[in-house]
């Protein structure tokens, strides 16, 4: 670990170059940053992942090639048909405009990438970017030695790399460089009250808001923390440095960006920092009016100011009040819904609640995500409360906030990460400072005076006695005395500490030789199964990108490509303006892979238009045939893993659209699709769902393939074996039939006996069906 | 059909038109075979017409020609035997196609065999060349092969004539189902066309084996073995036609290339990198009707059997780095082997490809330089292949590959620096000249185009690109990178050095200034004090030394010296501290450092105190404990300084 080297190192080494070391230590934290998000450009192949980085590469694409103006202005038809979706208002642009300009810096060097390599590599990038942020901050908040051990943490916390793997090219890769970044500045703000780094701050939150919607994270946690500080009697003119321009500044910033743009005031997110704005202006002019009175006047004034601001307070909070509640969610969007209250969504929101990383989370799901972190953290925590400054209180906070919030939406684990690593780092770096100490003023007395050993026993006896005593102590002095050296006189400085330190090696008094040796042995293991743990997540659990599967079996590695077979089917053997309809989880990769007009995709703005796609799966041949007609659909996507045991196939999933479509189309009931509250598609489901459309085309010949229809997924032979499809035919299945394309048959000539004919029999073959399946039922009785 | 119409007004012209033709000369024998014939190493096609044509008297004695159409690029082969019938020596010889099939005419070439009989020991490619001779009908085009030396009267000239035909089979029917097989119809003559009476002719077309639905019968037809013979015919008029129509299965996969563009890329660092986007059809009849996986999985060689699944590239040898991709990522499904003499890759395309399925995708691949850049003369030449390595003939392999492309781009990209470009191709291209900006190029890479349509695998042909380069200008980038990072660290280092600040005169900068000073300032103290500190242990270690030794006098001298450098060390000190007391800066801080000289003098003096107390003890020979009790509350007394003066030292550290 290099954080561990480095609190060795430090001894010696760093008074000489510390510095330099320290630089390179950065260089190399920031090259492990990089490099172990590389496994799935090694694995698999440089491609982007997933679902919303291909709507991402598509806009950076659309920007590279049209310029920024048609940027801003984009309407894009090719999605929700027939709505269309204006990309450039409800999009937030920081990490397209991110790649865009460095494919435009890289391109103008004559340097020849294409924008999906740059997409790819964004995400390493920015990961390494936000150890080196990270390093900033803890240093700001408790010195270098813990910056450099949370750089190091951040730089491989699995969670981080789940959203920043190469070729994730998603919002959060840079957004949360960004919020590190921008609490840097808070932080560095804070700590010198230069109206320079709150300027900075506010841009850097101004690149946040461009970034990621988490950015209101931002904008209440700061607050939070001022109001903290103001409480507890903290203020200070730097807190108002910190604060005020942040505010002033960063929401008109923020305001420029199109998908926020007066939500930056009007939403309730934004509320806590308006609030907190006044109170920190009260405040602070109570302050002012103290300083220029006398004691005994500024009593009065006391008086005098607290009725008239009470009243005032009062008389703006009611208008504002009133405001908020006259709007239906009481100003905040379903997504901060649901994290203040974490069964919102689910009662209201299926859309939301449908989505698997807004669920909570898991135990196993914190360890396997920030692994060791968990239990570093609560001495992380007490070691920011020993000498608690603005800083460090700020730490307190945002690790406080961000459990919550992780513990509310598996998400946000992303944002809880950085905490806990800068909380590790710091718990990690004083412990280390303990135990090499106490190591190095013991090692020079045991080779000195081996025969007088007696003295030395009865030091460490004292030691022993006061040894809670010499922890406070030593932590109090030894990170503030880690700043001072960063003065610019090294040479000077070099002298006097190397004179102080024997003095200082008195006073402190130290552990025991073999218990700091057999503890920095144990910390040192602690990391090495970090690190481990890190790289296997990096390599095996977070690598795969999701469009290409790959199966080991005895006969070696195999490889389903299915996903990127059916999309350059419909890309190359489709006419450009045909519609195609899928569940809204694959909308985006069939805008961007086969270039093909989708019904809906993963910005799930409009819930009727999904629900209406979902009411067509859930529906028989005819109204579901009805339902993509009027949509101009021509063809209909399924994504089918039963015969290869994909398990995130649309089968699965199908209870997200009955209950979605269900939601906005009360004809179709959710329990019409369970038996017994069950789900299930073997031959005890009920009628309904064997004859769905999502079923239809999910298993259309599919028993043919081994005369039984095993489902491998769902471990069970399939309920409704040999059908025929009266309105969709079959166009394309991929080799393991992972995707299935139909194509909508032309509607009949209406000939007035045939229809008749026909619809009777189309009546009558249901009713065979189920009395065939009756039949199968019986001898099982 | 329309065709065939337009075909039966075509021979009734050409009826009309026979019977005043002035030609002289007659093919006595002709064997036109469609065969499949090897790529033959060296042909030339050239079409600058030439302005006058001289028709020679002159007539084909013997002609046979065999039509290969068992993949969908027709060859034709005619083995043509030349009398001059004339009194006039006849230089050249007219070949005529109907513009029908001359414009699917991909590569003719003439091959003229020296050798007598059987031995062909040597033959000659000769010039063929399109004419428009006078007095001919507008519906032929003709093509004058250049006899290398002039035909004498009653003179013979053995010629093999090999044209490539695209395009020729029409599928019919137009749509098929995916268990279909897939059925295309040829037209041809059944007769030789020919400006010339021919005496003896016979025609033979090779299908691919399976199905023959229907054939004309008329004139004279065998089927043999999945070969329809016409003939012998003999003692034809010129201009005869016959048509004949051949409906047959040929379930050859249809691959054509809309378009092909190859990148060539010229690095003089050592490698030729080699870029192909192909655009791929099937161009055989179009799929109707849905697409069944299970269909094709269960019985693939029934259900899809006019489809193909993968293809066969013969790259050079040593090729190396060979990717195969398309627009949305890897394409996984590829295998390569190679051996020192041919490198071997099968593709696979995402998805089977059926009639009118389109793909595309781009493979690319590296090549040792050396084996393609050559000096020749002091320039630089690059041989290399023209075509696609897509292969065609492998016989062992049941999916037979061959390509025809619609339009092909070659683009040669040279080193930056690169002039004086020219190059030699053995057939006619549209050439044009680009610059490619390309890894931190300043002036850009010229980039020579060549392009050509109606592209067989006849024009795999090597051909020539030449260049001046100098092999300085290799050094061009690596100099300019490394200027760059010299600059950039300069620039650091000039940052680093110079006070940036805009107003030397302005309050936050001299506050700046007085800060550092101040703390300068506040270091040297602690420097002194530490010093002092230091002085101080060594009147404690003289002290022990006396209680060992009972040495007064070294003791004595000790605290002399002592005395003397604390003094100096407070002479140091005293325009530090006034200094200190008079900065503004500083006023935060002067408190403590008052102190802080305050407690180190008042320890200066107890140390002193105690000195003194413990060596006139000695000189009264007194008991240690005695000594002991008298200095005790000294001692208590130092301690307490000691830990104050260092928590003050420690204080303003941390400032």
């Amino acid at each position: 670990m290099a954080a561990s080297s480095e609190t060795k190192g430090e001894g010696t080494l760093r008074k000489a170059f510390g510095g330099v070391l320290g630089f390179f230590i950065l260089l190399l934290i920031g090259a492990l940053a990089f490099s172990i998000r590389l496994f799935s450009v090694i694995k698999y192949e440089s491609v982007i992942h997933e679902f919303d980085p291909y709507f991402n590469y598509r806009v950076t694409q659309f920007l590279t090639k049209n310029g920024i103006y048609d940027f801003w202005n984009w309407f894009d038809d090719r999605t929700w048909y027939p709505l269309g979706r204006v990309i450039g208002g409800t999009v937030y642009p920081g990490l397209t405009l991110t790649a865009g300009s460095i494919w435009w810096l890289l391109n103008n060097l004559n340097i020849p990438l294409s924008v999906e390599t740059v997409c790819v590599f964004t995400a390493p990038i920015f990961s390494a970017n936000a150890s080196w942020a990270t390093y900033l901050l803890t240093k700001e908040v408790k010195g270098t030695g813990a910056g450099l051990t949370a750089a190091a943490l951040l730089a491989m916390v699995p969670s981080y790399i789940s959203r920043s793997v190469a070729g994730s090219y998603d919002n959060e890769a840079v957004a949360i460089f960004a919020l590190i970044f921008t609490f840097y500045l808070y932080t560095k703000t804070l700590n010198t009250g230069s109206l320079f780094y709150a300027t900075l701050n506010a841009l850097s939150y101004f690149y946040m808001v461009c970034s990621w919607g988490g950015y209101t994270f931002i904008i209440n946690l700061i607050p939070m923390h001022v109001l903290l500080c103001i409480v507890t009697g903290r203020y200070s003119p730097r807190l108002y440095i910190a604060y005020a321009p942040l505010v002033v500044l960063g929401t008109l910033l923020a305001s420029l960006v199109p998908v926020v743009g007066f939500n930056a005031v009007m939403t309730s997110e934004h509320f806590a920092s308006f609030l907190v704005f006044i109170i920190i202006h009260v405040v602070a002019l109570v302050y002012y009016i103290k300083g220029i009175l006398s004691p005994k006047m500024f009593k009065v004034a006391v008086t005098l100011v607290v009725t008239i601001g009470i009243a005032v307070c009062c008389a703006v909070l009611a208008i504002l009040i009133a405001l908020v509640a006259s709007s239906p969610t009481k100003g905040w969007s379903g997504r901060s819904l649901s994290l203040l209250d974490p069964t919102y969504a689910s009662k209201y929101i299926p859309i939301i609640a449908s989505v698997s990383e807004h669920q909570p989370p898991t135990w196993p799901s914190y360890f396997m995500d920030i692994n060791v972190l968990a239990f570093l953290v609560p001495a992380g925590i007490v070691a920011c409360f020993l000498p608690l400054s603005d800083a460090s209180s700020f730490m307190v906070l945002y690790i406080t906030t961000s459990v919550y919030f992780s513990g509310v939406m598996v998400r946000l684990m992303l944002v809880l990460a950085p905490a806990a690593c800068i909380m590790s780092g710091i718990a990690l770096s004083e412990a280390f400072d303990v135990f090499t100490r106490s190591i190095k003023l013991q090692l020079p007395k045991l080779f000195e005076s081996p025969p007088g050993s007696g003295d030395i026993d009865s030091a460490q006896d004292e030691v022993v006695k006061v040894d809670n005593k010499a922890a406070t102590d030593k932590s109090e002095t030894a990170p503030k005395e880690r700043p001072s050296k960063k003065n610019r006189k090294k040479e000077k400085e070099i002298v006097e500490t190397t004179i102080k330190r024997p003095l200082k090696a008195k006073r402190l008094l130290v552990l025991p030789l073999e218990a700091s040796a057999v503890a920095i042995l144990l910390l040192i293991i602690l990391g090495a199964f970090y690190v481990v743990h890190c790289v296997w997540a990096a390599a095996e659990a977070y690598s795969a990108p999701s469009i290409v599967l790959t199966s080991h079996s005895h006969d070696g590695l195999h490889v389903f490509d299915d996903f990127r077979e059916a999309y350059a089917w419909l890309r190359h053997n489709t006419d450009v303006d045909d519609k195609v309809a899928s569940w809204w989880d694959y909308g985006y990769q069939t805008t961007a892979m086969a270039n093909r007009t989708v019904i809906v995709d993963n910005n799930t703005w409009n819930n009727t238009h999904i629900a209406t796609v979902g009411t067509a799966m859930s529906s028989t041949e005819k109204p579901a045939w009805e339902i993509f007609n009027s949509l101009d659909v021509k063809y209909v996507l399924v994504v089918f893993g039963g015969l290869v045991g994909y398990p995130s196939d649309d089968i699965n999933k199908f209870l997200w659209m009955v209950r979605i479509g269900g939601g906005v189309f009360p004809h179709i009931r959710e329990p019409d699709y369970l038996r017994d509250g069950q789900y299930r598609i073997d031959a005890q489901a009920t009628p309904t769902m064997l004859n769905c459309l999502m079923y239809k085309l999910s298993y259309y010949r599919f028993v043919e393939t081994d005369g039984k229809g095993f489902d491998r997924v769902r471990r069970t032979e399939i309920g409704k074996k040999h059908f025929k499809l009266t309105h969709f035919e079959e166009v394309f299945t991929t080799h393991h039939w992972m995707v299935r394309i139909y194509k909508l048959k032309p509607p009949k000539n209406r000939i007035r006996g045939k229809s008749k004919k026909s619809k009777s029999n189309s009546k009558t073959s249901p009713s065979n069906l189920k009395r065939h399946g009756n039949l199968k039922k019986n001898p099982w009785q | 059909m329309a065709m065939l119409s337009r075909f039966a007004f075509f021979l009734l012209w050409i009826s009309v038109l026979s019977s005043t033709t002035h030609s002289e000369l007659v093919i006595s024998r002709i064997d036109r075979r469609v065969c499949r014939s090897t790529v033959l190493s060296v042909f030339r096609v050239l079409d600058d017409p030439k302005p006058a044509f001289f028709l020679g008297s002159m007539r084909a004695i013997g002609l046979s020609d065999v039509v290969d159409l068992s993949s969908h690029i027709v060859r034709a082969l005619f083995s043509l035997k030349v009398e001059n019938v004339g009194s006039k020596v006849v230089s050249e010889v007219l070949l005529a196609f109907p513009n029908m099939q001359a414009k699917n005419l991909a590569a003719i070439k003439t091959l003229y065999n020296e050798g007598r009989g059987k031995v062909k020991a040597s033959s000659v490619n000769l010039p063929t060349t399109v004419v428009e001779p006078e007095g001919m009908p507008p519906e032929l085009t003709f093509y004058s092969v250049s006899l290398p030396k002039g035909l004498e009267k009653g003179g013979t000239v053995s010629l093999d004539v090999l044209a490539v035909f695209t395009h020729s089979l029409q599928p019919f029917p137009e749509e098929i189902t995916q268990a279909d097989g897939q059925l295309v119809v040829y037209q041809d003559s059944a007769y030789y066309l020919s400006p010339y009476t021919v005496k003896v002719q016979t025609l033979g077309i090779r299908l691919p084996g399976g199905r023959v639905e229907s054939y004309t019968k008329f004139p004279n037809a065998k089927l043999v073995d999945s070969e329809i013979t016409y003939g012998p015919f003999e003692n034809l008029p010129a201009f005869s036609y016959s048509p004949v129509i051949v409906h047959f299965e040929n379930n050859y996969p249809f691959a054509v290339a809309h378009e092909l563009v190859r990148e060539i890329e010229i690095s003089h660092w050592g490698n030729v990198q080699i870029t192909e986007h192909y655009n791929l059809v099937h161009g055989g009849a179009k799929t109707k009707g849905g697409f069944s996986r299970l269909d094709y999985q269960a019985r693939s060689s029934v259900r899809g059997a006019s489809s193909f699944n993968h293809l066969i590239f013969r790259l050079p040898p040593r090729a190396h780095s060979i990717y195969y991709r398309d627009e949305i990522g890897n394409i996984s499904t590829s295998h390569f082997w190679g051996d020192s003499r041919k490198t071997q890759l099968e593709i696979e395309p995402r998805f089977p490809i059926f009639g009118g399925w389109k793909t595309s995708f781009t493979i690319g691949y590296g090549l040792p330089l050396q084996d393609f850049l050559f000096k020749v003369d002091g320039k630089r030449m690059l041989n290399i292949t023209f075509g696609s390595p897509m292969d065609e003939v492998i016989v062992d392999n049941l999916i037979v590959k061959a390509n025809a492309l619609s339009k092909q781009l070659n683009k040669v990209v040279l080193p930056e620096g690169s002039n004086g470009i020219s190059a030699s191709v053995p057939f006619p291209t549209k050439q044009g000249e680009e610059i490619k900006y390309s890894h931190l190029d300043i002036v850009g890479r010229p980039v020579l185009v060549l392009e050509k349509s109606n592209v067989v695998p006849e024009h795999n042909l090597y051909f020539q690109v030449y260049y001046h380069f100098n092999n300085l200008s290799l050094l061009g980038e690596p100099m300019m990178l490394i200027s760059g990072f010299f600059l950039l660290f300069v620039a650091c280092i000039v940052y680093m050095h110079t006070d940036m600040s805009i107003s030397k005169s302005s309050a936050s900068y001299l506050a700046k200034i007085q800060l550092e000073e101040v703390q300068a300032t506040v270091q040297q103290i602690q420097n002194i004090i530490n010093q002092c500190l230091a002085v101080h242990d060594k009147l404690d270690a003289s002290l022990r030394d006396l209680s060992r030794t009972g040495d007064v006098q070294s003791c004595k001298i000790a605290r002399k010296t002592a005395d003397a450098q604390l003094k100096e060390l407070v002479k140091e000190l005293k325009p530090l501290v006034t200094f200190l007391h008079h900065s503004p800066q500083a006023s935060h801080i002067w408190p403590k450092v008052e102190e802080l000289v305050a407690k180190e003098k008042d320890m200066q003096e107890k140390m002193f105190l105690r000195h003194s107390t413990v060596v006139d003890c000695f000189e009264k020979k007194l008991g240690g404990r005695e000594i002991e009790n008298r200095i005790a509350s000294q001692q208590q007394k130092l301690a307490a300084l000691r830990q104050e003066v260092d928590d003050l030292l420690e204080f303003l550290d941390e400032i």
